[in-house]
């Protein structure tokens, strides 16, 4: 289709700004000499363009969206209400407190369920996204170990089953990375971590279930090796939503966390972001984390800046309106909503492997926790049908595909994580549908290679797209200017 | 009482039964019990309505100003409708990250029309699909700097104090030093910046315009950067940018900025939106997600992400940043702003700022505000008062009027916008003019 470039004409707009109502200046300062060439379109034109770009996306509202490790629930409207509140969305950050009392409301009611949910002591809302929250609690973690002149703590300790944001924010935190192999049963391998802890280990980086779906039974084991080596222990809270009620990582020994709220508590992904990523610490902690935090005191709350702070990681405080959002959904669903979630997540993800394990082989076959990984070398191997080509023969069911390729421990992986808030139809139509590609794969896996067909594409040129890149529109020279 | 789940507990029932399973309880049983928690401590759940209306309540407790005069990094600008009419479309609220691209053109699409947009209106080559905010955006921009030997990260102190904290922040993480550049009668110390550059300097960053409102020449500064062969980073205010000589034109290697301006609202500072954009030369060191046109198995045009060598997915630890999940849908929004507002859109955004921000000036002046520094300004300035700046501020606000934002007892940073009327601004002066001269008690 156009792009919003080529459509409308040179002299179209919309009209959305007066004229000046007091005398008009000039500044007396080098003027912009590069031509602005912005879209001409009027209004008709930009609500027809957005209208036929938003056709072309696939959102949680349009069908199941079983994406592993993105746990992508439904978004409840309510919550989009809530942030749309003229007395959230009209507020000045640098407000006067008295002012923003409601906001520092919010941030604290949010900061207090979440502590509770994750049996951590203090809480940051300030990090904007998983990643964010990982580099934060990475700072954390360094400042500990310095402020205690331990400077020989350099190293984090990161499984190879990990997601790739870990190893990256160790490094932007300036830790060297230790990967260590996974066990056969795909959990930490203890004695490995034995072997790779030690005087110079910061800490380690893990997620409890683990990317393959699993609860490390030997959590408290992991914990308390890395504690006794002197590091401290970081969980990633991208899987948590398989575990609200039910287990806290504060109680599995991690001192330090984040949350990502886009994720576990329904705040939708925007096509990628914003999302928010709290990070939660235990006590000895909590002098470190960055920007302001709320407290409260019988005059009301008041902003407080902790003692040995790493130093903001965002201006303000976090994505604001995000935090409505996730506060909004946990009023709904209060302690026993917060478990059921878990509960039924765990449910539809063991009632679909079970269903689908017969023909797609499982990388772990036991009782698995919200997402559980398929191999399929096997059929790799027998119908030159790959993990990719299931994937693509999906969408033209119309359901998004599971995560390919990852862990990176599983070969031909897809990590297929339904959430507790889709219907055992919904599951049983995709498990039609797996069980359909699987015997397209044994008849006709030709008409596999050439998924999707339905698609708004078909399977793009990647190889070119990233040789030549073409990054930006470039304008006819006929209309090089169209401002003059 | 409050639940999002389809399945009933007859259902679930019946799903445990057929895999295997009597209780919750047995399908949680591999759960180590000394991990296992008790009933969490948590309020009892409620109905949409009671929920709402507790978040309802707590919006109540804000002041909303009709009156906005303050900005220092978050600015009162117009939302044309139809951008909040896109950017709430559920398909864009709702999707992933665009990973399966057959199924997400609209979102690379938008994506792509706003990295066009933004080399538009800084004149660099590429850009990304978006960061954080205008705070990480700088120390993203830091970090992609630092090479062997050249590892000093230069910043002007005319910077946003708050911008100024995150590249620190960044910066102890990477073990990076940071040295401030002292400001002179409101800009950059030039003098200064020159006996501090060297060998050994990695890059330097200005705001443009500077925290104090103030247009630096940054044509002069990126050429002083360059001759010690360091790089020279632009924080620019987007608006802005639609009348001063653009980032490329000043000899810019990467602009970075906050995006919020560009239709996103004040909302209590976020989400907000980090742009970045930089030369060829330097685009496969941009952190995050890039999206770049190619074509499908037909033929058709098409759109994916790119260039992802450069990601913490595939490089792990020697990824450019550790950067996903950014602010994909901001960045839509502010592409939607941009079309609406047009090239003559914006520049008319950009020149009521400046004349609404001067007319405020002279009259505060009148009041017996007087302008802290001689230096050409865009749309925020400060004033030196003899009456205290907590006194104004206080008296304005009792008249439902945001005042600037108090930099010191007697210095106050000021904004004004396309949303300030004259009619407004006489009498925000009126109330200043009283306080000036009421007896300090």
């Amino acid at each position: 289709m156009k792009l919003i470039f080529e459509r409308g004409m040179e002299g179209q707009r919309c009209t959305i700004l007066p004229d000046c109502d007091v005398p008009e200046i000039c500044l007396d300062v080098p003027g912009r000499g590069l031509p602005l060439r912005l879209p001409h379109v009027s209004e008709n034109e930009i609500s027809r363009h957005y209208t036929e770009l938003a056709g072309q996306v696939h959102g949680v509202n349009n069908g199941f969206y079983p994406l592993g490790s993105c746990t992508m629930k439904y978004n409840p409207k309510v919550n989009e209400e809530a942030a749309a509140l003229p007395g959230f969305t009209d507020i000045h950050p640098l407000q006067p407190e008295d002012t923003v009392q409601g906001c520092m409301k919010v941030l604290d009611a949010a900061k207090q369920m979440l502590l509770e949910i994750t049996g951590m002591d203090d809480m940051t809302m300030q990090p904007a996204a998983g990643a964010h929250g990982e580099f934060t609690g990475l700072l954390l973690i360094k400042a500990y170990h310095d402020s205690r002149g331990d400077k020989k703590r350099t190293k984090i300790i990161v499984p190879d089953s990990a997601h790739g944001t870990n190893p990256a924010s160790a490094a932007m935190a300036g830790f060297e990375v230790v990967n260590i192999p996974s066990g056969e049963d795909g959990c930490v391998d203890l004695e490995k971590l034995r072997e790779a802890a030690g005087e110079d280990t910061a800490g380690l980086m893990l997620t409890n279930p683990n990317t393959v779906g699993l609860f490390d039974k030997n959590i408290l084991a992991i914990t308390s090796i890395v504690h006794e080596a002197g590091g401290l222990a970081y969980y990633d809270g991208a899987n948590l939503n398989a575990v609200m009620g039910i287990a806290r990582p504060g109680d599995m020994g991690f001192d330090v966390m984040h949350i990502n709220l886009h994720k576990t508590f329904s705040t939708p992904h925007g096509g990628g972001g914003p999302g928010s990523g709290p990070v939660g610490c235990k006590a000895f902690l909590k002098e470190f984390l960055p920007g302001l935090q709320p407290a409260k005191s019988e005059a009301g709350y008041t902003f407080t800046a902790p003692r040995r702070s790493v130093g903001r990681v965002k201006m303000f405080y976090g994505n604001f309106l995000v935090v409505v959002k996730a506060l909004t959904y946990l009023l709904v669903l209060g302690r026993e909503g917060v478990r059921d979630a878990s509960r039924n997540a765990v449910l539809n993800a063991n009632y679909m492997m079970r269903k689908l394990q017969d023909i797609y082989p499982m990388a772990y076959p036991e009782t698995c926790m919200h997402e559980f990984v398929m191999c399929l070398e096997n059929m790799k191997h027998d119908a030159d049908v790959t993990a990719m080509d299931v994937a693509k023969a999906l969408l033209d069911y119309g359901i998004h595909p599971p995560t390919m390729y990852f862990p990176l421990i599983v070969h031909e992986a897809l990590m297929v994580e339904p959430t507790e808030t889709e219907s055992r139809e919904t599951l049983d139509e995709a498990i039609r549908a797996f069980r359909e590609i699987y015997d397209c794969a044994k008849k006709d896996a030709l008409r596999l290679h050439e998924a999707p067909v339905h698609a708004y594409i078909r399977r793009p040129d990647e190889v070119q797209a990233a040789r030549k890149p073409v990054l930006r529109y470039f304008f006819p020279d006929a209309v090089r200017n169209p401002a003059q | 009482m409050g639940s999002y789940l389809s399945n009933t507990p007859e259902e679930q029932r019946r799903m445990l039964h057929e895999i295997g399973f009597d209780s919750f309880d047995a399908l949680f049983s591999h759960i180590p019990e000394e991990v296992k928690t008790g009933e969490l401590k948590l309020p009892d759940g409620m109905s949409e309505m009671e929920a709402f209306g507790r978040i309802e309540e707590m919006a109540d407790k804000n002041v909303r100003f009709r009156h906005i005069f303050r900005g220092a990094g978050a600015y009162n600008h117009y939302i044309p409708a139809i951008v909040k009419s896109v950017s709430a479309k559920e398909e864009f609220v709702t999707a992933y990250t665009p990973y399966q691209a057959e199924i997400s053109q609209g979102i690379l699409q938008s994506i792509f029309e706003y990295q066009t947009m933004i080399c538009e209106l800084t004149g660099m080559d590429a850009g990304n699909a978006s960061v954080y905010d205008g705070g990480t955006a700088a120390a993203e921009a830091a970090a992609m700097c630092r090479e062997r030997g050249r590892q000093t990260v230069l910043v002007s102190a005319a910077v946003h104090p708050q911008v100024i904290e995150v590249v620190r922040t960044y910066c102890y993480g990477s073990n990076t030093k940071v040295v401030l550049i002292p400001e002179k009668d409101g800009a950059t110390d030039v003098e200064a910046l020159r006996r501090n550059l060297n060998e050994t300097s990695a890059c330097f960053l200005m705001q443009y315009p500077n925290y104090y409102g103030i247009i630096e020449d940054a044509g002069l500064l990126g050429t002083i950067v360059h001759e010690a062969g360091a790089k020279f980073i632009m924080g620019c205010n987007p608006i802005a940018l639609a009348v001063l000589k653009s980032p490329a034109e000043c000899g810019a290697d990467i602009a970075v900025g906050e995006g919020h301006p560009l239709g996103l609202g004040l909302a209590f500072g976020g989400p907000y939106l980090g742009f970045m954009a930089a030369r060829d030369r330097m685009v496969r060191k941009l952190p995050g997600r890039i999206v770049g046109e190619t074509l499908d198995r037909e033929g058709a045009r098409a759109f994916v992400l790119t260039l992802q060598a450069r990601e913490q997915h595939i490089r792990r630890e020697k990824a450019s940043s550790n950067i996903c999940s950014n602010q994909a849908l901001c960045a839509l929004t502010a592409g939607v702003y941009l079309a609406a507002m047009g090239a003559q859109g914006l520049k008319q955004a950009a020149s009521l700022c400046i004349s609404k921000a001067h007319y405020l000036q002279r009259k505060l002046e009148e009041a017996g505000l007087y302008l802290k520094y001689a230096q050409p300004f865009f749309h925020e300035f400060v004033t030196v008062s003899e009456k205290r700046s907590d006194d104004i501020l206080a008296a304005l606000q009792k008249e439902g009027f945001l005042g600037g934002l108090p930099v010191n007892d007697h210095e106050i940073l000021w904004c004004a916008t396309e949303k300030n009327t004259r009619e407004e601004m006489d009498r925000l002066a009126a109330i200043v003019k009283e306080v000036s001269h009421e007896a300090d008690i």
